[in-house]
């Protein structure tokens, strides 16, 4: 089973939340970005793998008790908003689950050659020639 | 079952410190000697290296590039990989500031010396300024920037030979441009029989013997297979130079047991924390093409920090840049328009900050930001600013402002608007990529690990040729001021070896 498997819900709704773009994925492009992270994940120790899955399982329970609602299913502005107090919490632990998480998020999605060029970067081992052609 | 294997010389690590000592015994090996270097990493074929910021940041950096310290609120980037960290850096070849090193006090280092070796490894790298129709429009605006905010940039001298301009630098040049010690020390000692060993990860140090781990190169891995069988190896030596760098030799010394007689060992950590700034311009400027470190302002001796031009891939960018939401990703898309500025805090040693090792033997980095460091940064952010609207900017994006979107309008209120109080560790997004200390130079066991010529203190048999000797924070980018630390330790091996015979095998 995916390490992001338990909580996969949550992680798209904070991806969306963290990264608008990640509203107009389709099935195939979350697949692509889960990829990504799950190799990533792989790669950390056990201990890192296990306080994602962790931060993500309290992150969906943190808004019910003043919004009512999990966390997956708030508005995205809102969930934006919740991530917002989440980094300047008071606690170190929750201001480095967020950074972790944007973090993975970021990866998923940056590290794409598609979605970096659709932000305008053309970066090329040919350099210059690159830019002049 | 370990497989037992003799030679004379044993290096571990084969990066600025590796690397050259490495090039600078390799004459030995013409006399008889055997000389061998250790590297964790792989050997990559010149064709591997393709620029994506997947497909190499994995194989290059330790973990991936995202080694983070003990409480997790700093990334460490440091190579792995044949060449270590000359592979990644920009080619940035500065020579050691004569005050920091006369701050050091080390008896018996002079900045002269230092200075004359750093010249031969310039000569050697190709060391040159950029002509400038070379320079592309994210440095030109830094140094037009400095100038229409008083400050005087400077320009980096870099080791490229055939630069094209592909600003992939930190993924490993795909050009073969970047004169790292995998391009010009490590071929030429291979050439005159040095033989280097890599996917090889030394678990520990005993008496002129090292426990070494060979692993097998992973299915579909960049990379090619080590020349050595996987295994374990018992390597006899008469001499070890430890060149892992900062980090992994402190932790190899560490999880050898050599603190009881070493009490300084693994402190002294300093590692100029950094964080990218970025501004928005009107128009679209050259930035992702181009070398991407060009232009430097130091500060260091006024304000305790250096600015230096950069340009990092979207992932990195992304990652570094303060916030989440619908903020960061409009000045995600403003990519093209990005100008960018590495904002370097000159640290200090200080008690809290050191490597240890867990109880696997894997390093541990604990750091803490000490009230000067943060002030630092945020009289950085401050000048950078000035800088970015000194260049003509729109916006300034500014992790020690709160609001981080600094606009023109807020020119006049830069000091109130970026403030210490603002940096949130754990939020902010700092890295380091300058790592010093753990191995420190100085007159004894008691106050130091290393003589000024890289002998451990009490231990004959053991060198050590990387930044780990530094006692404090060079304040500027280190790795010429490496090559001659280890110029030196090599010259002290050559010296001490026929004193240095086997001791009998235990």
């Amino acid at each position: 089973m995916s390490l992001l498997a338990p909580a996969r819900r949550t992680f798209r709704a904070a991806a969306e939340a963290i990264l608008p773009a990640a509203t107009t994925l389709d099935e195939s492009g979350w697949a692509s970005v889960e990829r990504i992270v799950q190799d990533a994940l792989a790669q950390r120790p056990r201990k890192a793998q296990r306080q994602i899955v962790m931060f993500l399982r309290v992150l969906n329970v943190y808004p019910v008790l003043r919004h009512r609602r999990r966390f997956s299913e708030l508005p995205r502005e809102t969930r934006e908003r919740v991530l917002h107090d989440l980094e300047r919490a008071r606690h170190v632990l929750l201001r480095r689950g967020v950074w972790g998480l944007r973090t993975l998020v970021f990866m998923g999605y940056y590290t794409q050659p598609v979605h970096s060029a659709s932000i305008g970067y053309r970066a090329s081992p040919r350099g210059w020639k690159a830019l002049r052609t | 079952m370990s497989e037992a294997v003799t030679c004379d010389v044993a290096i571990v690590g084969s990066g600025a410190g590796g690397g050259t000592v490495a090039a600078a015994l390799a004459p030995l090996v013409g006399d008889g000697l055997r000389v061998v270097v250790f590297e964790q990493g792989p050997r990559l074929r010149d064709d591997e290296f393709d620029g994506g910021e997947l497909t190499m940041a994995p194989v290059l950096y330790e973990d991936g590039g995202g080694f983070l310290t003990a409480d997790g609120t700093m990334t460490l980037a440091f190579g792995r990989v044949y060449g270590g960290s000359t592979v990644v850096y920009t080619g940035t070849s500065l020579v050691a500031p004569e005050r920091v090193i006369r701050g050091w006090r080390v008896p018996g280092l002079l900045a002269s010396d230092l200075a004359e070796r750093s010249a031969k490894y310039m000569q050697q790298n190709n060391v040159h300024l950029l002509s400038p129709e070379e320079i592309n429009d994210n440095n030109r605006l830094f140094a037009e920037g400095c100038h229409a905010a008083g400050f005087t940039a400077e320009q980096f001298p870099i080791n490229v030979r055939g630069c094209v301009g592909s600003s992939l630098c930190n993924l490993g040049c795909p050009n073969a441009a970047k004169q790292g010690t995998h391009r010009v020390q490590l071929p030429a000692a291979e050439t005159q029989g040095v033989e280097v060993v890599t996917r090889a990860e030394v678990l520990r140090v005993d008496p002129q013997k090292l426990r070494v781990r060979v692993s097998e190169k992973p299915p579909g891995g960049k990379g090619e297979p080590s020349t050595w069988a996987p295994g374990e190896y018992d390597v006899r030596a008469r001499v070890i130079v430890a060149a892992g760098g900062s980090v992994g030799t402190s932790a190899l010394l560490l999880r050898s047991g050599l603190r009881a007689r070493l009490p300084r060992l693994g402190h002294g950590f300093t590692c100029h924390p950094a964080f990218i700034l970025v501004a928005e311009h009107a128009q679209p400027i050259t930035n992702w093409v181009g070398h991407p470190k060009s232009f430097f302002l130091d500060r260091a001796e006024e304000e305790g920090f250096v600015l230096e031009t950069c340009m990092y891939f979207p992932f990195t960018t992304a990652k570094n840049l303060t916030g989440l939401g619908t903020e960061h990703a409009a000045m995600m898309q403003a990519f093209e328009r990005l100008q960018m500025i590495l904002v370097l805090a000159c640290d200090r040693p200080v008690e809290e900050n050191r490597i240890e090792v867990d109880r696997s033997g894997r390093p541990v980095v604990h750091y803490t930001f000490t009230p000067a460091v943060v002030e630092s940064l945020a009289a950085a952010t401050r000048a950078a600013a000035r800088i970015f609207f000194g260049a003509g900017a729109v916006r300034v994006h500014a992790p020690t402002a709160d609001p981080h979107i600094i606009t023109r309008e807020d020119t006049e209120r830069l000091d109130e608007r970026i403030t210490a109080e603002h940096f949130v560790p754990g939020t902010t997004s700092v890295s380091a990529a300058h790592l010093m200390g753990g191995c420190g130079m100085g007159g004894s066991a008691a106050s130091s690990v290393c003589d000024a010529w890289g002998r451990v203190h009490g231990v004959p048999w053991l060198r050590v040729a990387d930044s780990s000797l530094f006692p404090d924070a060079l304040q500027i980018n280190p790795y010429l001021t490496v090559m001659a630390l280890a110029d030196r330790t090599a010259e002290a091996v050559r010296r001490d070896l026929p004193e240095l015979s086997m001791v009998a095998a235990t």
